[in-house]
């Protein structure tokens, strides 16, 4: 099982992650490689701020 | 007319709006928002206000639409643009970015305005029709992946691979549009 993953790789994992849960192994290679990159944290917040747009979305269009 | 057809007449636009959000076809939008408008005055209800019966309307839509979406699966198909792969635009080769991700700042800012929800809006509706579908299943409808899957025929990595590139997709268009002007 590989363990150091390229961005791209965990981009594709973070994003699989928000359908599907993530076998253990992924969690922490993708926890592993945040601690270690400049960059994909800064990807994982504009995720998670995507992710309460849909939501406050959704509400929105229901009320 | 009586209050609760012209409410309803009222509503209408906003039933049509995410139905075709959802569906991407004019025809059947308008037929899920006919069947929706039907059920509404087979059993007409009092509200409080006209929010209240919003709600109601969009939770009767909802199903609707799932009932379109089973009726014209097979006509579902995928457009060029929904074969596109944002990945080699964000990363090289080696799969380091290409350009770093800009930091959105704090997310209560943009959260909380309505015209940021207009560019989301804007920006789902951008998203090419059969990524948009899945998208809107998925976060809008609040179905589930086994659930599309089945609904649609489709496997559980077509899923994916499409949410993942609608994802990227909105993505590109928030940052274009919003984050990239503030």
């Amino acid at each position: 099982m590989k363990f150091m993953h390229s961005c791209k790789e965990v981009t594709h994992l973070a994003l699989q992650a928000l359908d599907e849960p993530l076998p253990l192994g992924d969690r922490a290679a993708i926890r592993f490689h945040l601690w270690i990159c400049k960059y994909c944290p800064t990807f994982m917040r504009q995720v998670e701020l995507m992710q309460k747009a849909n939501e406050r979305w959704r509400r929105y269009s229901e009320e | 007319m009586n209050s609760f057809a012209a409410d309803l007449e009222t509503l209408r636009p906003v039933l049509l709006k995410y139905a075709q959000l959802q569906l991407r076809n004019s025809a059947w939008a308008e037929d899920a928002v006919s069947e929706v408008l039907l059920a509404a005055l087979e059993k007409p209800q009092n509200f409080a206000g006209r929010s209240q019966l919003k709600t109601w309307l969009i939770g009767i839509l909802k199903h609707k639409l799932v009932d379109q979406v089973r009726r014209n699966s097979r006509e579902m198909s995928l457009t060029a643009e929904d074969g596109e792969d944002l990945d080699e635009s964000l990363f090289r080769p080696d799969g380091h970015w290409r350009e770093p991700p800009q930091d959105w700042g704090d997310p209560t800012h943009c959260l909380n305005q309505v015209d940021f929800m207009r560019v989301l809006e804007a920006c789902v509706e951008n998203l090419p029709g059969q990524q948009g579908r899945l998208f809107m299943m998925r976060e809008w409808m609040e179905l589930d992946t086994a659930e599309i899957c089945k609904l649609l025929s489709i496997s559980p990595t077509n899923l994916w691979v499409m949410l993942h590139r609608a994802r990227l997709r909105l993505r590109e268009c928030l940052q274009l549009n919003w984050f990239a002007t503030k």
